[in-house]
This record gives C-alpha cells, sequence and structure tokens, in this order.
C-alpha cells in the first residue's frame, strides 16, 4: 500500500502527530510506501526530520503556503495525489486536519472517516473509531474508492520505528486564489489563577447542573487548597471563565490530585488532564468514560459526596 | 442576508446507550433524542445574524426530525425543510442528500453544528462545502457579516484562535458556547405552527462505508469507592492523606 500522512507544522514546530501519522502508515504499508507531505514555507528542516520516519517526504512550499489556508492544503494536495494516486492518506484529526480532510476527500471523490484509533488493511481496509462520546466503539468497513483519506486521534500511534527515506521537492505551487483570507492568531485568554500550575484541582462537568452549583465546588477547592477548574459545557455556560478549562481546546493540567466531578469524560476533556498523578472520579453515570482514567471512582451524587467531603475536611482543619 | 441551518435530531450521549442485537447499530429504547447541541449554537447563531441584517434562516434536518425542526421554528427560523431520508452513520449520504435539498435554495451563509453529539464524525458541513465548492471554516466562535464577507474566529488548540475572512456565500460548522441559544418561548411554539414545514424527497445513492461492528470500548476501571456519603468521603481522606495531600 502507499500511505501518504499529511504533516502538521505548528507555531514553528512540527507537530508530534505527524510522527504518530507515520508510525500508522508504517504499520500498514507492507510492501509499499509510507510517504509523507509538508507544506508551507522555508520547512525543509521539518522535511528533514520528517524523513527520518518515512520512505520519501513531498516538499511543497511556497510564501502563500506561510499559513495555514484549507483551500490551498486542498489544492497542492490534490494535485500531488492526482499524480501519486495514494491508497490511503492519513491527516491529524486537529483543528486543520479535521478542517480540511472533508473537503479533500470530496475533490478526490474518496471515503473519509475521521478522528480514527484503529486501521486494519490485512483484509480491506477496516477503520475504528469511538461514537457517543467515547462511550462505544464502531469498527467502519471501507465499501470503495481508490483513495482512502483518514484523519488520526493524536497520541494513539506513539509507537514506531525509524526508516530513513529522501526528502523530494513536490515542485507544485498554489493555483487558486482562496476565497478564504488569514488574517491573524488570537492568543488566550489570561486569567487570574493558571490551572496550568496548580498542584489540586477540583473540575467540574456537566453534572454540575447550574451556576450556582459551583459554590459547592469552590468550597472544596478551599478545604483542599485547590482551584476549581471545568469541562466544556461549564464553560460553554459561562459558569466559569475560559481560562479555566481543561482539555485539547483549554488548557493541559499535570496537578497531583484531579477531582473529576460530574464530568463525563469526552475525549477532548481527557486529553487535558490524563496526566495528572492522581484521578478521582465521581459521576452518576457508572458507564462514564471518565472511570476509564481515574485511579478511583465514585460513583454517585456529587451533591451528596462533595458536602461530605467539606465536612470531614473542615473537621480534620478545625 | 439568507442562511440555510443544518440541524440534526440526534440522541444524548448521556442517554442509556445499547448496542442492537446485530451488533451493527444502536438499540434507540433508552436513547432520548433531541436537537444536536451544536446545532442548537448554529440555530441561535443564524437568528441573531438574521435579527442583525434581515433577511431569512431556513433549517434543514435529514431523517426523523420533525420535532427539531418544531423546536428550531419555536426559535425564530423562518422555514423548515425535512429530508425525509435515513443514511445512518454514512456522512457522505447525509451531505449529499442536503445538497440536493437545497438546490433550489438562494443562500449568502450555511451554517451546522461542528459535529453531531451522537456520532462525532464532524463530516457533513465541510463535505457539503465541498460539494458546492464555496469557502468554509469549522470550530466557529465568532461571526461577524462585513461588506459582503464574514469575519470569523476559529478555535484551535490550547485556547488559541484564529481570525479569517472569507467571501460569501460560505458555510460555517460552529464550536458550542459561541453564543447563549434563546429558550423556546410558549408564544413561539404557537407561532411556530403555522410555519412552512417541507418535505423534500431525494435521491440516496451508494455511500462510501459500512458498519462493521459496534461494541463496548475495553477499559481499565477505576477501583470504586461504595458506602454512604460520610463512608465515601472517609476513605477519600484516607487516600488524600495516604498520599499527603492533605
Amino acid at each position: 500500500m502507499r500511505v501518504f500522512a499529511v504533516a502538521e507544522i505548528k507555531f514553528g514546530e512540527l507537530d508530534p502527530v505527524s510522527i504518530e501519522l507515520l508510525n500508522l502508515a508504517n504499520s500498514i504499508k507492507g510492501d509499499g510506501t509510507a510517504e509523507a507531505v509538508v507544506i508551507g514555507n522555508n520547512i525543509s528542516n521539518y522535511a528533514e526530520e520528517l524523513a527520518k520516519y518515512a520512505d520519501k517526504v513531498w516538499k511543497i512550499e511556497d510564501a502563500s503556503l506561510e499559513n495555514y489556508n484549507p483551500e490551498l492544503y486542498v489544492d497542492v494536495l490534490f494535485q500531488l495525489f492526482s499524480k501519486e494516486k495514494p491508497d490511503i492518506v492519513l491527516v491529524a484529526n486537529s483543528s486543520r486536519g479535521s478542517e480540511f480532510a472533508p473537503a479533500l476527500a470530496t475533490k478526490l471523490n474518496a471515503p473519509v472517516i475521521t478522528d480514527i484509533v484503529g486501521l486494519d488493511t490485512s483484509n480491506g481496509i477496516k477503520a475504528t473509531r469511538y461514537i457517543f462520546q467515547g462511550k462505544l466503539l464502531v469498527d467502519i468497513l471501507v465499501k470503495d474508492g481508490e483513495t482512502s483519506v483518514f484523519t488520526v486521534r493524536q497520541g494513539v500511534f506513539k509507537e514506531g520505528s525509524e526508516v530513513g527515506g529522501e526528502v523530494v521537492d513536490a515542485g507544485i505551487k498554489p493555483s487558486i486564489t482562496p476565497k478564504r483570507e488569514f488574517s491573524q492568531i488570537i492568543e488566550p485568554e489570561v486569567g487570574e489563577v493558571d490551572i496550568s500550575q496548580a498542584d489540586i484541582i477540583v473540575s467540574v462537568g456537566r453534572g454540575i447542573e447550574d451556576a450556582s452549583n459551583i459554590e459547592l465546588a469552590e468550597e472544596l477547592a478551599d478545604a483542599l487548597g485547590g482551584v476549581v477548574a471545568g469541562s466544556r459545557p461549564v464553560i460553554d455556560s459561562g459558569w466559569l471563565p475560559k481560562d479555566r478549562q481543561v482539555g485539547i481546546s483549554g488548557k493541559t493540567v499535570k496537578p497531583k490530585l484531579y477531582l473529576a466531578l460530574g464530568i463525563s469524560g469526552a475525549f477532548q476533556h481527557i486529553m487535558g488532564m490524563k496526566d495528572s498523578e492522581l484521578i478521582i472520579a465521581v459521576n452518576k453515570d457508572p458507564e462514564a468514560p471518565i472511570f476509564g482514567v481515574a485511579q478511583y471512582g465514585i460513583v454517585g451524587d456529587i451533591f451528596e459526596i462533595v458536602p461530605a467531603l467539606v465536612d470531614k475536611l473542615r473537621e480534620i482543619k478545625g | 442576508m439568507n442562511i440555510i441551518v443544518l440541524a440534526k435530531h440526534a440522541a444524548d450521549p448521556e442517554s442509556e446507550i445499547r448496542v442492537s442485537q446485530d451488533g451493527k447499530s444502536v438499540d434507540e429504547r433508552g436513547l432520548v433524542f433531541d436537537i444536536n447541541d451544536w446545532d442548537r449554537y448554529a440555530v441561535e447563531e443564524a437568528i441573531r445574524l438574521k435579527e442583525e441584517h434581515g433577511g431569512e434562516v431556513v433549517v434543514v434536518g435529514v431523517g426523523q426530525t420533525e420535532d427539531t425542526l418544531r423546536k428550531c421554528l419555536a426559535m425564530g427560523a423562518d422555514r423548515a425543510i425535512k429530508v425525509p431520508v435515513e443514511p445512518g452513520m454514512d456522512s457522505y449520504q447525509t451531505a449529499m442528500a442536503v445538497k440536493e435539498a437545497i438546490s433550489g435554495e438562494k443562500f449568502d451563509l450555511i451554517l451546522a453544528g461542528l459535529m453531531s453529539q451522537d456520532y462525532n464524525n464532524a463530516l457533513v458541513g465541510v463535505l457539503l462545502a465541498g460539494m458546492l465548492d464555496i469557502p468554509f471554516a469549522t470550530a466557529v466562535t465568532s461571526i461577524k457579516v462585513e461588506d459582503g464577507r464574514v469575519r470569523i474566529i476559529r478555535e484551535l488548540e490550547g485556547g488559541f484562535g484564529e481570525e479569517n475572512v472569507l467571501s460569501l456565500p460560505a458555510l460555517l460548522t460552529v464550536q458550542s458556547g459561541i453564543n447563549e441559544p434563546r429558550y423556546v418561548s410558549i408564544m413561539g411554539i404557537k407561532r411556530a405552527k403555522s410555519k412552512e414545514l417541507k418535505e423534500v424527497s431525494v435521491s440516496v445513492e451508494g455511500g462510501y462505508t459500512e458498519i462493521d461492528r459496534i461494541y463496548t470500548p475495553p477499559v481499565k476501571k477505576a477501583e470504586l469507592i461504595e458506602g454512604s456519603p460520610e463512608e465515601v468521603a472517609e476513605k477519600l481522606i484516607q487516600i488524600l492523606k495516604d498520599r499527603g495531600l492533605i
């Protein structure tokens, strides 16, 4: 199989997910090749780095590719793939990859499956992904299509070995004027508390039910000497400021204690807190994916457990 | 400003989810259906844009979607198009069905939720943009219309955002939290009854994918702490003490 991985450069660095895509490519290529595509301006150093893990690296370089633009990405990738005919194209399931991959697929008339965590090519093509926010897995067969496009979940294909390939200039330039223009990058908001530096985090999710109940989490955080953070639904509801959001689109935290209250554990959240030293989760739903990453779990009502815990902590402190 | 919004009638991932006996589908008993959470934000955003710039909001739903379409009309959408096909999980088929259903519509903007809360594919929006060959952006957290163009902010990783300007017509998928969706009022529900809800039949062909198997993931499970709230609190305190956390 000829497997192509589209590398990702972010803020002047090669994103580690690019190597993960090549690890997957190498594991499924069989007698074929694992090839990388790198797009941008002044990208030779990234191409050299990628070549360690790929049989071949295609460099697509142009001043107009300095900033990511999905239309230009689709345009140059379509030009390359029209000539080189990949069997499989792997793209990161990132803010970028998940945006341009479906558009690339329509241009290639190719099947596309997003956010995959497994890909089996031993007998046809079978991709595995989660549905219902992590509660179920589904194996999906690709029925037809000369090329198939997949966006790949980060952090899944970390294992791989070096290959040592060559870098080739693809000789491709953008052929269109995009209808979307890049303006600027917007920096994250800075708040009073930096949750990424906290040792103890009391984190609340949808299960907290209402803004007024945040107080309960604050009492517990006070008693423990920690800070309050939250998952996406809590931030979306405006119950906590954006800089308290834990997850891929918020902050990554590694406290000594992460107490997850009423958090179901969507992948985007788990990626932001899974490296905490101790994770304790309280949730009504025994099937909540958060129990898959927690060391200790309590299946129960946070409105009963938390006050009891606060009382006991206050007793100890006198 | 004519806006088309895509709204899915989707199962709540917090409801009780079981695999059907055939091992290839999800048992609908026990599932709670409602408007897809991300689409609720898209509908709200469309209505706000219309309130500011005038025009019409047309909501499009694929499948058994009548309750959700009525809800959107009650929120303030002007009319609804129901596409009565069941394409299941193949997003290509869904996007094709929508493309066909809106072929007679004039629009400046198409809005959709970033993804559906059940299958989490995040595909239909961008596939549709690709099929229509119009500019697009995903995970949008701010939309401003200016001089025949739209200025947007989209969400990146780590709290960063990216500002872009797109020419119209364009398709945007919105991230949750972009606004505060309004409640459906009794007046809204009454008014919605007189609004147009049209069924459009489309041809659905092929599709690229087929479900092989649906199953429960094997997970490492946390050690469970059981007992009354007081007992649980005692045990937790012991764990925290043992670890030197209190």
